[in-house]
Parts: structure tokens; C-alpha cells; sequence
């Protein structure tokens, strides 16, 4: 089993510092200015409202974690599939200084008892901050890891009360063609919309993610906010999101709308269901030139698997 | 040989070496992102696509521009096609595949736009043997039918292009609407002189 629930006192691997960002002088030196900052900010706020970046901090070890290599923070940054900038990797990375993650608001609504629109900070503000350290698989067949930070999805729904009526959660990014290029063309029906069953997004491992190496999410990553489902493919970790909807109903997530005998609401990671035009076997780690078998949910199926028990994942794919 | 045969030749050869030289020395500055090999796939690809069109366009244009010396180009520019075709397909085989031919066969049989990009490349081979003087003129007029192969191969590669894309077709659309353009071209010549020509007994067109 690759995943591991850290006992207190266990330090792992992606707590010493990475050879690669030892070796890499120029982040290291702006990492620790960026911490000097902060903590400068930081003597009378935990939470500051903040730019991309800036480290986070008060972040505590999540109690979940892998002991595979971590995908370079340069790549993690730079290869995205994030369609409201553009279609190409390179696209989100070189035009996100057009989104302004700050002030934003998000909108909770559906089956709660406390609806309203909230500032992402008063948000996220009552929170501790994990890191969590998780596999993301991309439907292309392509796969990273990923240091996280954010907080566990559930925590903050809680805090809303949602009804026993709330069956599913809706999730819609922003839809601004000003902020987002990508926008201007109708590749996807816009707003990109996502969703998760209850249970799911009550799992402990599905986190809403507002950094990762430590440092606030970079826009081309989803800033300010976004889902990290890591047993699904990549699409189901959406970004920049602005209305989170509890609802009776399963809503339609925009690639099943777009393609709905290729993209399934559940979109679990899943080596014996091919996606209708390409293997879903292998995938390749990005930092690696050949391919390595993906493993069922992800490697994620001693935690989640029961939540699919009784399913045709074949059917609901 | 005329001089600006003797220009025009090298000058093409050195340009359409260019992109390999870009990808090597982008490969060599650890410039092709945080996936490279997907990067020598697409942009292998890429090329190969551009150089069977650009050939294809060698007739028209020089039907239009009455500058006969491109006829030079186009056996050059068909080589050049099947040489990034087969760097193409070698990324395939060694890094997607790691040569399991097992897991080959599997994938050419199973994926559409694998069987249709493979099945282009394979017919590519014949036109790359044929394609000296001396197999001209062994074959003869059968050399043209043969080589009439090149519009299913085109139409092919650009399948394989739009059928691999998941939402956003912009680029493999552009590349079939120069594709439609130049087979109109062709269906459209062929139409005229058959119909303004002096009759002729079941000759082949040359508008291949």
C-alpha cells in the first residue's frame, strides 16, 4: 500500500527539503524571502489575504501523503490543463496574470441553512491550513505528484449545514472572457461546471485547495480556490471556483455534457475502463519518459473503493 | 541544370531540416516543457502533416504561378514527409510502447485514430521506395496511379489529427480545410479537361 497515515511523531519524505529545490538556488533564496514577508504580515492575522506565490503559513501536515517523488514545482506550474486560458499546456501558465484572484467571492447555495456569498478568506480564514501530498491522473494519461494545501472539503461544508435534501455537490468556476481568454471560444459550454455524490465530497481525502509546495495557488493551478479529488481524473479538480450548490439532483459536469459516451459523471481512475479513443493501462509521470501502470482509484482504493461497492464502474465510468 | 535549380534545392533541404534541428536543440536546453515526449510527438507530427500538404500544394502552385522549378521540390518535400512521419511513429513505438508488440497491435486495432495514422504511415513506405528515377521509369503510368495514394494518405493523417484532439479542433480543422481545398483543386482540373480537351481514349489524367 502506498499511502500512509502518519503517526505523530513520523517525519516523511516531503518534509526534508526536496534535493531538487536544495539544488535549485534561485527558488530556494525567493522561498525564504517569501517567508520573511509573511511572517512579517502574519504577526497579528493567521490568514492573509494573499497573492500567488506567497508561502502559506500555520500549515500543518496533512494525514495524508506519498512516497513517491514529487513532480517539480516548475512543471506542476507550467504544464496545465486549464481550458479558460487556453487548449495548450503552455497557455494557463503564460497567461494567468489576466485573473485576479483577489477580492473574490463564493457563492454556497442549494440545501444549506446558511446560503450566502462569502469572501474566499472569511472562508478559508477558520480553517488549518494541510498539506497533503497526492497523485493527480490526468484522463490524457499522464500523472504527477502534487504537495497540496487546503482544507478537507467536509470541514468547510459543515459549517454550512447542508439539509438531508443535498445529495450532490455542484461546483462552477468563474466565467469572466475578460479574466479568462480561453473563454472567448466555445471549446467547452461555459461556465465549466464539476460535481461529486455527497459521500464523496465528504470523503476525508477530497480537499479544497488553496496552495501547493506551500505557497498560494498559482492562478494557472485554479486560484483561489479549487477541488482536489485525487481518485478521479484531473478534470473533476476543478478550478477558480466561484458557487458551490447543494442539490438533490446529479448535476451534468461539462465533459460529460461535451462528450458523454467518453467523460462520466464518477470519472474514476480506472486502468480497465478505457476512455472510448485511448487506453487508460498506463500513463506516463511527467519527469518520466516511459509509461508505468495506473493503479485502480488511483492507488487511492483502500479508502474509497467502498464508497463504489455494488456499482458497474464499467457503466458508471 | 538551370541556377535557380541549384539554389532552390539546398535552400529547401536545409529549411525543411529546420524543425528537427529546432527539436533537437530545444531537447538539448531542456526546452520541451515538462513533458517531452509528448512535445517530439506533436511537433513530429505536426511536420509531417505540413510537408504532406506542402507537398500536395507544389502542383497547383505551379499550375498558378506558371514557375515550373517547384516541380523540383516535390519529391524532396514527399521525403521529408515520411522522414517526420517515421520519427513520428518511432516516438510512438519506443516511448508509448516500449516496442511491446503485443500492446501494439492491440492499440492499431483497437484505436481508431491509431489504425488510421498507421495505416497512412504503412502506405507511405511504398511511395518512399518508388520515388527514384529509376523506379519512374520502371513503372511507368502505373507510377501515377500509384502515387495517387498521397490523397488517401493526406486524408488519413488528418483524420488521425481530429480524432485524437479531445474538444478543442481548431488546428486539425485548419488542416482539413487546406486538404479539401487541394483535392477540389485536383477534382476540379480533372473536370475541366475532360470536359474542354480533345477527346482522348481513356487516357490517365495528369493531374496527379
Amino acid at each position: 500500500m502506498l499511502i500512509k497515515i502518519k503517526g505523530p511523531g513520523e517525519v516523511t519524505e516531503s518534509e526534508v527539503t526536496s534535493q531538487d529545490l536544495y539544488l535549485d538556488r534561485r527558488r530556494f533564496l525567493r522561498l525564504g524571502a517569501g517567508s520573511l514577508l509573511t511572517a512579517a504580515a502574519l504577526s497579528n492575522e493567521i490568514w492573509q489575504p494573499a497573492l500567488a506565490g506567497n508561502k502559506l503559513a500555520h500549515v500543518i501536515k496533512g494525514p495524508y501523503t506519498v512516497d513517491e517523488p514529487l513532480t517539480p514545482y516548475e512543471s506542476v506550474t507550467t504544464y496545465n490543463n486549464f481550458y479558460e486560458f487556453g487548449t495548450d499546456k503552455e497557455d494557463p501558465s503564460r497567461l494567468a496574470a489576466s485573473l485576479k484572484a483577489r477580492p473574490w467571492k463564493v457563492i454556497i447555495d442549494g440545501e444549506v441553512a446558511r446560503p450566502g456569498s462569502y469572501d474566499i478568506d472569511d472562508l478559508i480564514k477558520p480553517h488549518t491550513l494541510q498539506e497533503r501530498v497526492y497523485r493527480l491522473r490526468c484522463v490524457e494519461a499522464w500523472s504527477m505528484v502534487i504537495p497540496w494545501v487546503g482544507v478537507p472539503l467536509a470541514d468547510l461544508l459543515k459549517r454550512f449545514t447542508p439539509n438531508s435534501r443535498a445529495k450532490f455537490v455542484r461546483f462552477e468556476t468563474l466565467y469572466d472572457p475578460k479574466q479568462f481568454p480561453g473563454q472567448r471560444r466555445s471549446v467547452l459550454d461555459w461556465p465549466y461546471i464539476e460535481g461529486l455524490r455527497i459521500d464523496e465530497a465528504m470523503h476525508p481525502l477530497t480537499l479544497m485547495a488553496v496552495g501547493l509546495y506551500g505557497e498560494v495557488l498559482p492562478n494557472q493551478n485554479g486560484a483561489p480556490l479549487r477541488l482536489v479529488v485525487p481518485w478521479k481524473y484531473g478534470f473533476k479538480s476543478i478550478k477558480s471556483i466561484v458557487r458551490i450548490t447543494l442539490t438533490e439532483q446529479m448535476p451534468v459536469n461539462t465533459w460529460a455534457r461535451s462528450a458523454p459516451d467518453e467523460y462520466g459523471f464518477y470519472a474514476n481512475v480506472n486502468p480497465q475502463v478505457d476512455h472510448p479513443r485511448w487506453s487508460q493501462a498506463k500513463e506516463r509521470r511527467i519527469g518520466d519518459y516511459f509509461k508505468r501502470e495506473t493503479l485502480m482509484f488511483n492507488g487511492y482504493g483502500a479508502e474509497v473503493a467502498p464508497l463504489y461497492s455494488g456499482m458497474n464502474l464499467r457503466k458508471s465510468f | 541544370m538551370q541556377w535557380t535549380t541549384r539554389v532552390i534545392k539546398p535552400v529547401a533541404f536545409m529549411l525543411c531540416l529546420l524543425p528537427l534541428l529546432w527539436l533537437l536543440a530545444d531537447g538539448l536546453q531542456h526546452h520541451l516543457g515538462a513533458n517531452p515526449v509528448e512535445k517530439i510527438s506533436h511537433r513530429t507530427g505536426d511536420w509531417t502533416l505540413r510537408l504532406v500538404l506542402l507537398t500536395l500544394m507544389i502542383t497547383p502552385l505551379r499550375r498558378l504561378t506558371g514557375w515550373n522549378v517547384l516541380i523540383r521540390l516535390r519529391r524532396m518535400l514527399g521525403l521529408y514527409s515520411f522522414f517526420y512521419a517515421c520519427l513520428h511513429f518511432l516516438s510512438w513505438l519506443v516511448f508509448d510502447h516500449f516496442f511491446d508488440l503485443h500492446e501494439i497491435v492491440k492499440d492499431i486495432i483497437k484505436r481508431p485514430y491509431i489504425t488510421v495514422g498507421f495505416a497512412a504511415f504503412v502506405l507511405l513506405i511504398p511511395l518512399a521506395v518508388t520515388s527514384t528515377n529509376r523506379w519512374i521509369k520502371r513503372l511507368g503510368s502505373r507510377w501515377v496511379q500509384l502515387h495517387q495514394l498521397v490523397y488517401v494518405i493526406a486524408t488519413g493523417g488528418v483524420l488521425h489529427y481530429l480524432w485524437l484532439v479531445k474538444a478543442d479542433v481548431r488546428r486539425p480543422v485548419i488542416y482539413a480545410l487546406l486538404l479539401a481545398v487541394l483535392l477540389a483543386y485536383r477534382a476540379w482540373v480533372r473536370r475541366r479537361t475532360n470536359s474542354t480537351a480533345v477527346p482522348r481514349p481513356m487516357t490517365q489524367s495528369k493531374a496527379a
